[in-house]
């Protein structure tokens, strides 16, 4: 099952390559992981979408990642109805016959049209991972020349998790010698 | 405010963390550090390779329980730290390693002696850190002493840049709590699960406890006595957790696992509830996975949320300091009563003794047993060992008992040779007062027998008892056991151990027979200075009882009872 896993960083350098690193040597799989400022200096914020058989697994994930010195905050949104979008820009041939076609397919799913060639159109989707799919396998008939995914962001609907409060990112260090 | 280089702050926070001792080995990119040292009171002991002074460290560390140091140059110096850092990681043994880098401003060009060392060692240190500004450096060396002696322990490196070392600021030590927000060394447990755990404890009928090295890293001796003497479960260990309880005590089954006690793994296999205190499941204390404690309930306490259901899923899990936790147990628990269980426990011992080659006639051979077991018996138990890895190793677990914590020094998680020459440099530096003897094989007191110098140069007081079987043993048994007895690469010829020692400015004695253990033995407790004893041991002997890698627990290949009775 996939799961939808948020850490908040230190934007540190190496922090990332730690992240990756931790995955490849317990050997999770990582599906997809995107990673951006916050509106807090010196905070990241990555998504990661990550497969795990079962909730002990994703547990664990969770618990590998906290071990990490410069990881603040973890938190596993796959049971929280998650809001996941991702952007993609697709390259696709189009001539005179297909380009209306083409445009039909971008507006169902309710993608822009961002650059138009002689030969290509270059398409921006923003939707769940799945719809992103879906469209390139919809566009794949008329010859796809390049494709650029982001990866998953993903976060909490509602009023629950209030992230403004810095709190939620600071641990008290009790035990000091 | 006083103005210091890069490389004074460096001395003052050491200095101000309480490090007496350096082992370490200069070069280019570390000689501003070098040179600041020399108006330290900080000694700094010169090991012959940079793993010695990782090992070295480590065995300092885990002797004393306080963190030790190595320091090492850029390039060539870092990488030889590698296998000493990789050992104290599997191990959680605090140690922190300073190296020195090429300057910042030619890092990513293949500079001279240049290695990404923070790069190389993400995945063998708890953390690690590369400094390239001077206002960070102070800070950066203090957060690794926390976060290497806090928490799961375990080794922290820092890489500082030339030109930091060399850099001069302002510098004043101001004495606060290190600033981490995104570390937590310690979790501690709900307040519910104690009486689950308890729960479970009182109504268990066949409960053993497994006690591993958490036990010792907290300092949960105490707490330990107090639960087993309170519940009357019996309670087994892990390799790195002998010492944590008397071997002594009548409750004590002995080791678990690979080359553990045959009536200790049956138990396991037989129990309905396993207490893991401090200890992590390792494949070579569970055999088969699949067939692991099938009808026990588990109960899991442990520092490190990410060992809780890694290898095996527990019913009830604790994470929190195994002292605190342990106390807080047992004020929740029933005295015990626990006659059956131990009496078919007691039943197990079956013919094990038979089978003990030390009880066995030995028609004029010496085997590591008697070697191992006189060693025990003329030091009264008393000694400091530190064994290096292979048969020895494990003889050492069977015929050495330890009574008291740190008083078995071994690496347990990357079973590293030449582990134990160096290791105990770094455990006598820290207890001097303790009599210290190696115990290795002839392959890994090669790897780090350079170290020998060294001890001569420091007047170390240590001996050292090479158990020679010409062989590399623990791999020829396994080429014996299940590669059709084909041995590719294991005999070898060792040099005169005796003229190495005496080459070295130690003494060197021989003993090939039995008779003559006791004598030499005694002989060096009365020498000063390093002596080796080269002990010709029967050469194709092997360890028993043997859990086969991918076999069940309690299938053990055992030692042959003796043919003829006596
Ligand atoms: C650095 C390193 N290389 C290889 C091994 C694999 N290994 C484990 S035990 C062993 C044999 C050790 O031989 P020796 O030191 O003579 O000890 P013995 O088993 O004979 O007591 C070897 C090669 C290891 N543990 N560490
Ligand atoms: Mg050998």
């Amino acid at each position: 099952m996939i799961h939808t896993i948020i850490a908040y960083v230190e934007d540190k350098p190496g922090v990332l390559n730690r992240v990756a690193s931790l995955f490849r040597r317990r050997g999770f799989n990582i599906e997809s992981l995107a990673v951006g400022h916050t509106n807090r200096p010196g905070i990241s914020r990555m998504t990661i979408m990550v497969d795990a058989e079962d909730e002990n697994v994703a547990r664990r994930i969770e618990a590998n990642l906290y071990k990490l010195v410069n990881v603040l905050r973890v938190d596993d949104l796959t049971h929280k109805s998650p809001v996941a979008r991702e952007l993609a820009l697709i390259k696709v041939k189009a001539d005179s016959k297909t380009r209306s076609e083409i445009v039909q397919i971008a507006d169902v799913f309710h993608a822009n049209i961002v650059d138009t060639a002689s030969q290509t159109l270059v398409l921006e989707i923003s939707g769940t991972a799945e719809e992103v799919t879906r469209l390139l396998q919809m566009l794949e008939p008329f010859r796809i020349v390049e494709v650029q995914r982001t990866g998953v962001i993903a976060i909490q609907p509602g009023d629950d998790q209030d992230y403004s409060d810095p709190s939620l990112f600071e641990t008290i260090q009790t035990k000091q010698d | 405010m006083p103005i210091l280089s890069g490389a004074q702050i460096t001395m003052e926070v050491l200095v101000k963390e309480g490090v007496e001792l350096i082992f370490g080995y200069p070069g280019g990119a570390i000689m501003p550090i070098y040179d600041a040292m020399l108006d330290y009171n900080i000694h700094h002991v010169l090991t012959r390779h940079e793993q010695g002074a990782a090992h070295a460290a480590d065995g300092y560390a885990r002797a004393s329980g306080e963190v030790g140091v190595a320091m090492a140059t850029s390039g060539p110096g870092a990488t030889n730290l590698v296998t000493g850092i990789a050992t104290a990681m599997l191990d959680s043994s605090p140690i922190v390693c300073i190296t020195g880098q090429v300057p910042s401003q030619v890092i990513g060009t293949d500079a001279f002696q240049e290695t990404d060392v923070t790069g190389v060692t993400l995945p063998i240190t708890k953390h690690n850190y590369l400094v390239t500004e001077i206002a960070e450096l102070a800070d950066t060396l203090r957060e690794a002493f926390y976060i290497a002696r806090s928490g799961r322990q375990g080794p922290v490196l820092v890489d500082i840049a030339k030109d930091v070392q060399n850099e001069k600021i302002e510098f004043q030590w101001i004495d606060k709590p290190v600033k981490l927000p995104g570390y937590r060394p310690d979790m501690s447990a709900d307040q519910r699960t104690f009486q689950e755990a308890a729960d479970l404890i009182n109504n268990a009928e066949r409960p053993i406890i497994l006690a591993g090295q958490g036990v010792i890293a907290s300092g949960a001796m105490a707490e330990l006595l107090k639960f087993v003497e309170r519940t009357n479960i019996p309670l087994s260990m892990t390799l790195l957790g002998l010492g944590g309880f008397p071997a002594s005590h009548p409750l004590n089954l002995g080791m678990m696992g690979m080359h553990g006690e045959a009536w200790v793994n049956t138990a396991i296999q037989e129990s309905d509830l396993l207490l893991a205190f401090g200890m992590r499941f390792d494949d070579r204390v569970t055999g088969n996975l699949a067939n692991y404690a099938k009808h026990a309930k588990k109960i899991h306490i442990e520092i490190d949320p990410t060992e809780i259901d890694k290898n095996v899923k527990v019913d009830v899990a604790i994470v929190g300091d195994l002292r605190e936790m342990l106390a807080k147990l047992t004020s929740h628990t029933d005295q015990g009563n626990r006659k059956e269980w131990l009496s078919k426990i007691e039943s197990h011992r079956g013919d094990s003794a038979v089978r003990d080659i030390k009880h066995m006639p030995d028609m004029g051979h010496l085997y590591a047993a008697h070697v191992i077991h006189d060693i025990w018996r003329l030091t009264n138990g008393d000694a400091l060992v530190v064994t290096d890895v292979g048969q020895h190793q494990m003889w050492e677990t069977q015929y050495y008992h330890h009574d008291t914590p740190r008083s078995l020094i071994t690496s347990g998680g990357l079973g590293t040779m030449g582990f134990a020459l160096p290791a105990a440099m770094g455990a006598k530096l820290s207890c001097p007062e303790k009599e210290v003897w190696v115990i290795c094989g002839d392959g890994g007191f090669q790897m780090t027998a350079a170290e020998l110098t060294t001890l001569a140069q420091e007047n170390i007081d240590l001996n050292v008892a090479i158990i020679n079987n010409g062989y590399l043993g623990m791999v020829r048994q396994w080429q014996e056991f299940f590669y059709d007895g084909r041995y590719s690469a294991t005999p070898m010829l060792s040099p005169d151990f005796v003229k190495l020692a005496e080459a070295h400015r130690a003494t060197g004695i021989r003993v090939s027979k039995r008779e003559d253990v006791e004598t030499a033995v005694r002989k060096a407790q009365s020498t000063p200075g390093v002596v080796v004893i080269d002990f010709e041991v029967e050469k194709e002997d092997s360890v028993y009882p043997m859990v086969a890698t991918g076999a069940d627990l309690d299938d053990m290949i055992r030692r042959p009872k003796p043919e003829i009775e006596w």
